[in-house]
C-alpha cells in the first residue's frame, strides 16, 4: 500500500530544524507549538491504541482466572478453557459456528468475486442500480435485516407461510440456510467492494499483454487476472469467516432447532450473569479470529513479497485499499 | 494464422539469431513473399468524434524497421492496437502476411508487442515471463526451455532466468520485454515507444542494440515513437503521421531531403522557411520563386504528385546546415542564393554553433557551422555583425502544401 | 496507492480485445452478476419491501399481519419519539467523538508512522477483525462495578459512580466499537494526499494550523464524511452495545424495534419502525451523494 508513498515523512527533529535556520524572531513560538503538537500526535495514537487494545487485554487475562466467580480473583490458571472446552454444549455451539462462518465465507467469496467481475462489463443501468444495493447492504444496519429476512422467511418458509400453503407439506422452518443465507447478504457485497477495488488497481495491460502472447480469455483470466485478485480474494475469505463466525444478531432472529452459534451462548451467559466459563469463551473467540488474521497477514505478505512490493500491507492494505474509490 | 514454429527447430542452430530467423522466415514467410508483412487498406479508426486514424494507407516491407513518427496524439498507438488486434478499424482493411484479420482475437494473431511500460507479469521470473507465449501455444517443455535460454542469450541476459522482473532495472525489465516476444518468432513485433521509460544515455544504447538485433533476427519491427531523432537512427522507413493521417513514408534522407510538405520539413530536423510565389516553371520540377520581400529563389519541387501553376504560393525550405555565412562583402556567384544581413544571436553547441541571422530578404535565418579543426572563423563572429548568407541552389526545397 | 499511470496507458488498457464475441463477453458478465443480483433481490431488496408493505398494514391477533393501508403504525411510533431522540444523541455524539478521536489518529500514521504504516494498519486492523461481540463484552467487565471503574472508586474511595446502564457506558462501546470504520478512510485520503501542497502552503507562509485548516482539512474531507456515514447510519439501528452496555435501560430505535417485533409480535408496528430507520438513513446517504458529487466530478472516497 505504502511504498508508493512519498518519501518518509522527515522525523520532527527534521522538520523543525529547517524553518529555524530562517531566523526571524516569530519562527521560535511557532516551533515550540509544533513541537507541542507532535508530542500531542504521537501521545493521541498511543493513548487510542490502548483504548482499542484494553478491552481484548481484559478478555483475555480474565479468561486465566481460577476463581469460582468473575469477581474473585485466584491466581493464573487454564482451569476454565479445560472445563469450556470439554463441555458438549459448547462444543456443538462452537462447531455450528464454524458451519456458519464456512458456508457464508465459501458463498460470500464465490459470488462476490464472480460479481466484482462481472459488474465491469455491465451496462450502465444495470450498474448504478447494482451499485447503489451493494453499499445499501453494507451500510444498512443489521438489525434491520435480521428482521426483515426473519419476516420474510416467516412469511415464506416459516409455518403457515407461502411455500406451505402451496405444498401442504411440512415447512422447511429455519435453520443453517436461513442464517448463511442471511449472512452472505453483508459478506457478498463485502468481497465484491474488496475484489473490486483490487481490479481497479490492477495493471490491465497484463491482461493485453496476455492476450498479445496467445493467452485466450480464459488462460488469461486463471494464469494473469487470477493470481493478482488473489489476495483480496483470500482477505474476503477470511473476513466473512470471522463476520459469520462471530455474528449474534442475524444468527439469533434466524437459527432453528440446534443451530445455535457460540456467540448466542456468549450473549445468553451474559442476560444470565456472566461466569470465568464466559471468559473462556471469549477468549477462545479472540484467539480464533487473530489466528485467521495472522494466517491471512502470513500468506499475503509472502505473496506480496512474490510478486514485488505492491500491497505488502497484508489484509490490512487489502482492508484500507477497498476504502479508496 | 500460422501457429506452428517451423520444423527447422529441430536442428541444431548455430547462433541463437540463426535460431530465431529461421523461425521467422520459415514459419511465416517463405510461402507468401510477395506480400508485404502489414497491410492497411483506408484504415479508420474513429472514437466517438475522434477520429484517431483517418484513411490510412500503408504496407510495410518485409523484415523492414519501420517507425511510426508523430506527434501526441496522432493515431501511432491507435494504429499499433488495431494491428495487435486490441482495437478493430471502423473503415478499412488490415492485412497480415497478406491475409485479412477483420475479427481475429489478438491471441490468435502471430504478432507481439512490447508495451511500452514493459507489462511484464509481477508474479512470473523472468524465464517463466519469456516462455509465457510459448506455453500458450503448448510447446514441449524442453523446447520451451531451449528457446527461452535462446532469446535470453539473444538479449544479453543470459543469465537471468530466474530473476524477479521487479528486481531488475528498466534497460534490463526492457530486454525481458522483447525476448518476451521475440521468443515466438512473430510476424511482426510491435513496440510502443519501448525506450520512453529509460534515461537518455540508455535510450541511445537500446536504440542501438534494437536496430542490430532487428537486422540480426529479420523479424519485421513497428516501432512507435515521438522522436524524430530515435526514429533517424532506427528506421529503415518512416511513416509521419499527423492527426490521424500519413503525412509521408520514406527512408530517413529520403524524409530529410525530400520533404513533401511544411509538416514534415517542421517535424524531421530544423528548417528556415522562406514563403514565395511561383514566378516560372521548366515545366518539370524545377522552378523560380520570388519571395514576399523579393528574393528570386531557383529550387526543386519535392513533391512530384502536385503541379503548382504559376503565381501559386509555396515555401521555400533550406536546412540550417546547408548555409554558410561570409563576410558583409562577399561576392554572390551564379548557382548560389546569397543575402545579407546581420547577427543577431551565435550559440556555441559544442561540436557546430548556431547563428540566428536576421535579413531583411528573408526574415531570421538560422545557420549552423560545423565547429570542425580549423573552421572557427565564426567564433569572431558577435551580434551586430553584417554577413552575407548563402546557400546553394540545390538546397533550395520547394513545397507546395 | 497505485502510482497514477501516464494518461495513455489508462486508454491503453480499457477496451475489450478485439471483437471476438462482444456479445458473448455481455452475457458472460450476466451470468457472473447473476447470483449476487438473486441475492440483493431475495435478501434485501424483496425483505425491504415486505417491511414497507406490512408497516401500513395491522396486526392480525396471533401475531400475523392482515393487510391494509393506515399510517396508524407510523403515527404511533412518532407519538413516542424517545427512542428516536436516544438514538440521534447517542449517534451524533459518538460519530463526532469518532472524529475527535479517529482524525488525529489517522493524521499520524498517514503523515508521521512512515515505515511503520503497514504496522499501525495492522494495529488498527485487529480490533476491527477481532468480535464484536467479544469486544463489546469487554466493556462489560471493565466497566462493571467489580471491573476497573469499582476498582478506582473504591481506590480513591469515591461513591461508586455507574457508567453501566447509562447513556454514558453506551457511548463508550459505541466509540470504541465503531472507530477503526471512521479511521479507515481518513487515513487513505490523508496518505493520498500529495504531501509537497502542504508544503507548498508552509512555503506560501501559512502557518501549520492555517495550512491544516486550509489544505489538509479540505483535503480529507471526503474521507471525514464517508467515516461518519459509515459509523452513523449502523449506530442509529445499533442493537448489541445498547443491549450490553445499556443493561436494557437505554431505550434506541433498536430496543424499540426487537420489542415491536418479538416480544409484542406486532410486525406492522416494527415494520414502521424500521421503515422510519431506513428513511433516516436514505436521507443520510442522498446527502452525503449530493454532498460528495458537488461540484467535481472525482470519486475520491466513496462508501467502505
Ligand atoms: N480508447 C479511446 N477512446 C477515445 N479516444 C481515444 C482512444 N484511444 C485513442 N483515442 C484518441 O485518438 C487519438 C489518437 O490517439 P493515440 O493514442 O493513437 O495517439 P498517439 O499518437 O499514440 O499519441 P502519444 O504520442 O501521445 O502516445 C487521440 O486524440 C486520442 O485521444
Ligand atoms: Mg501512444
Amino acid at each position: 500500500m505504502s511504498d508508493h508513498s512519498l518519501p518518509a515523512p522527515s522525523s520532527p527533529a527534521v522538520s523543525l530544524a529547517a524553518p529555524r535556520s530562517l531566523g526571524g524572531r516569530a519562527r521560535p513560538s511557532i516551533n515550540r507549538s509544533g513541537a507541542l503538537v507532535e508530542v500531542w500526535l504521537r501521545a493521541h495514537t498511543a493513548l487510542t491504541l490502548a483504548f482499542l487494545y484494553l478491552p481484548i487485554v481484559v478478555v483475555v487475562v480474565f479468561s486465566f482466572n481460577t476463581a469460582d466467580r468473575v469477581t474473585d480473583w485466584d491466581g493464573f490458571g487454564l482451569r476454565w478453557y479445560e472445563h469450556v472446552l470439554n463441555d458438549r454444549q459448547i462444543q456443538r455451539y462452537f462447531l455450528n459456528s464454524v458451519i456458519v462462518g464456512l458456508a457464508t465465507a465459501i458463498i460470500a467469496t464465490i459470488i462476490g468475486t464472480m460479481a466484482a467481475l462481472g459488474i465491469q462489463r455491465a451496462p450502465r443501468w444495470f450498474r448504478v442500480p447494482f451499485d447503489a444495493i451493494t453499499y445499501v447492504s453494507v451500510i444498512v444496519p443489521e438489525l434491520v435485516i435480521a428482521l426483515a429476512t426473519l419476516i420474510f422467511f416467516a412469511t415464506t418458509i416459516g409455518r403457515g407461510g407461502i411455500v406451505q400453503g402451496m405444498t401442504g407439506g411440512p415447512e422447511i422452518g429455519f435453520g443453517y440456510h436461513t442464517i448463511v443465507s442471511a449472512l452472505a447478504l453483508f459478506n457478498i457485497s463485502l468481497v465484491l467492494l474488496l475484489v473490486r477495488a483490487r481490479l481497479s488497481s490492477m495493471d490491465r495491460t497484463m491482461v493485453e499483454a496476455s492476450y498479445d502472447l496467445f493467452g485466450t480469455p480464459w488462460r488469461t483470466f486463471w494464469q494473469i487476472t487470477f493470481p493478482q485478485l488473489l489476495p483480496a480474494v483470500v482477505a474476503g475469505f477470511l473476513l466473512s469467516f470471522t463476520f459469520a463466525f462471530d455474528d449474534y444478531l442475524i444468527t439469533t432472529f434466524l437459527n432453528g432447532r440446534g443451530t445455535s452459534t457460540i456467540p448466542l451462548y456468549v450473549f445468553s451467559s451474559i442476560r444470565k450473569g456472566v461466569t470465568p466459563a464466559t471468559n473462556a469463551v471469549a477468549a477462545i473467540i479472540l484467539l480464533v479470529t487473530l489466528t485467521l488474521l495472522l494466517v491471512g497477514q502470513f500468506v499475503l505478505s509472502r505473496n506480496a513479497r512474490r510478486v514485488g512490493a505492491r500491497n505488502s500491507g497484508g489484509v490490512a492494505g487489502i482492508v484500507t485499499e477497498s476504502q479508496g474509490g | 494464422m500460422t501457429v506452428s514454429p517451423s520444423v527447422a527447430e529441430n536442428s541444431p542452430t548455430p547462433s541463437t539469431a540463426a535460431g530465431l530467423r529461421a523461425g521467422a522466415a520459415g514459419g511465416t514467410r517463405s510461402a507468401t513473399d510477395a506480400h508485404p508483412d502489414v497491410e492497411l487498406i483506408g484504415v479508420t479508426k474513429r472514437f466517438g468524434d475522434v477520429v484517431a486514424v483517418d484513411r490510412m494507407n500503408l504496407s510495410i516491407p518485409a523484415s523492414s524497421f519501420t517507425s511510426l513518427l508523430g506527434p501526441s496524439g496522432c493515431g501511432k498507438t491507435t494504429t499499433l492496437r488495431m494491428i495487435a488486434g486490441f482495437e478493430q478499424p471502423t473503415e478499412g482493411e488490415i492485412l497480415l502476411a497478406g491475409r485479412p484479420i477483420a475479427g481475429v482475437p489478438p491471441y490468435q494473431r502471430n504478432v507481439n508487442t512490447v508495451f511500452q511500460h514493459y507489462a511484464l507479469f509481477p508474479h512470473m521470473d523472468v524465464a517463466q515471463n519469456v516462455g509465457y507465449g510459448l506455453r500458450q501455444r503448448k510447446v514441449a517443455k524442453a523446447e520451451e526451455q531451449r528457446r527461452v535460454g535462446e532469446a535470453l542469450e539473444l538479449v544479453r541476459l543470459g543469465g537471468y532466468a530466474k530473476r524477479r522482473t521487479w528486481e531488475m532495472s528498466g534497460g534490463q525489465q526492457q530486454r525481458v520485454a522483447l525476448a518476451r516476444a521475440l521468443v515466438n518468432h512473430p510476424t511482426v513485433l510491435l513496440l510502443d515507444e519501448p525506450l520512453g521509460a529509460l534515461d537518455l544515455k540508455l535510450r541511445k544504447e537500446m536504440q542501438l542494440e534494437l536496430k542490430a538485433l532487428q537486422q540480426e533476427v529479420g523479424i519485421t519491427f513497428v516501432y512507435v515513437t515521438h522522436d524524430q531523432e530515435e526514429a533517424l537512427t532506427m528506421s529503415d522507413v518512416i511513416v509521419v503521421m499527423r492527426d490521424g493521417l500519413v503525412q509521408q513514408m520514406g527512408g530517413p534522407s529520403d524524409l530529410y531531403e525530400q520533404p513533401r510538405n511544411r509538416f514534415v520539413a517542421d517535424f524531421i530536423g530544423s528548417s528556415n522557411f522562406i514563403a514565395g510565389t511561383i514566378a516560372s516553371s521548366d515545366g518539370d520540377d524545377r522552378v523560380t520563386i520570388s519571395s514576399e520581400r523579393g528574393l528570386t529563389l531557383h529550387g526543386r519541387i519535392t513533391d512530384r504528385s502536385a503541379s503548382p501553376a504559376i503565381g501559386d504560393t509555396v515555401t521555400v525550405v533550406v536546412r540550417p546546415e546547408r548555409l554558410e555565412v561570409a563576410a558583409g562583402d562577399a561576392a554572390t556567384a551564379t548557382g548560389w542564393t546569397a543575402v545579407a544581413g546581420r547577427i543577431n544571436q551565435g550559440t556555441y553547441l559544442g561540436d557546430q554553433t548556431e547563428y540566428r541571422v536576421h535579413t531583411d530578404q528573408a526574415g531570421e535565418l538560422i545557420v549552423r557551422l560545423q565547429n570542425t579543426m580549423g573552421a572557427n572563423i565564426g567564433q569572431s563572429l558577435g551580434p551586430g555583425d553584417p554577413v552575407v548568407v548563402r546557400w546553394r541552389e540545390e538546397a533550395n526545397l520547394v513545397l507546395v502544401a | 496507492m497505485t502510482a497514477t499511470a501516464p494518461a495513455d496507458e489508462g486508454r491503453l488498457a480499457s477496451p475489450r480485445p478485439a471483437r471476438a464475441g462482444h456479445s458473448r463477453a455481455g452475457w458472460l458478465a450476466a451470468l457472473l452478476v447473476l447470483p449476487a443480483a438473486a441475492w440483493y433481490l431475495v435478501l434485501l431488496v424483496i425483505p425491504l419491501g415486505i417491511i414497507f408493505v406490512f408497516s401500513f398494514g395491522t396486526r392480525a391477533p396471533t401475531g400475523g399481519y392482515i393487510a391494509g393501508f393506515s399510517f396508524d403504525n407510523y403515527a404511533a411510533a412518532l407519538e413516542n419519539s424517545e427512542p428516536f431522540v436516544t438514538s440521534l444523541t447517542l449517534s451524533i455524539s459518538s460519530t463526532l467523538l469518532c472524529l475527535l478521536v479517529g482524525l488525529p489518529l489517522a493524521y499520524f500514521i498517514a503523515t508521521r508512522a512512515g515505515k511503520r504504516k503497514a504496522l499501525f494498519m495492522v494495529l488498527l486492523v485487529i480490533p476491527f477483525w477481532t468480535s464484536f461481540l467479544i469486544r463489546t463484552y469487554a466493556w462489560l467487565l471493565i466497566l462493571g462495578p467489580e471491573g476497573i471503574t469499582g476498582f478506582l472508586g473504591d481506590a480513591f474511595g469515591a461513591p461508586r459512580f455507574r457508567i453501566l446502564g447509562t447513556e454514558f457506558g453506551v457511548l463508550i462501546g459505541l466509540v470504541y466499537g465503531y472507530l477503526p470504520l471512521m479511521v479507515f478512510p481518513l487515513y487513505v485520503t490523508l496518505e493520498r494526499m500529495d504531501r509537497t501542497l502542504v508544503e507548498a502552503s508552509k512555503d506560501l507562509g501559512a502557518g501549520r494550523w492555517a495550512t491544516f485548516r486550509q489544505v489538509t482539512l479540505p483535503i480529507a474531507l471526503p474521507g471525514l464524511i464517508t467515516g461518519s456515514i459509515l459509523v452513523f447510519i449502523p449506530m442509529m439501528g445499533e442493537y448489541v452495545i445498547p443491549e450490553i452496555l445499556g443493561y436494557g435501560q437505554v431505550y434506541t430505535i433498536g430496543s424499540a424495534l426487537v420489542l415491536r417485533f418479538l416480544e409484542a409480535r406486532n410486525w406492522p408496528a416494527g415494520a414502521a419502525y424500521a421503515a422510519v430507520l431506513i428513511l433516516i438513513m436514505l436521507v443520510t446517504i442522498t446527502l452525503y451523494l449530493w454532498f460528495t458529487n458537488r461540484g467535481r466530478q472525482t470519486r475520491d472516497v466513496s462508501v467502505l
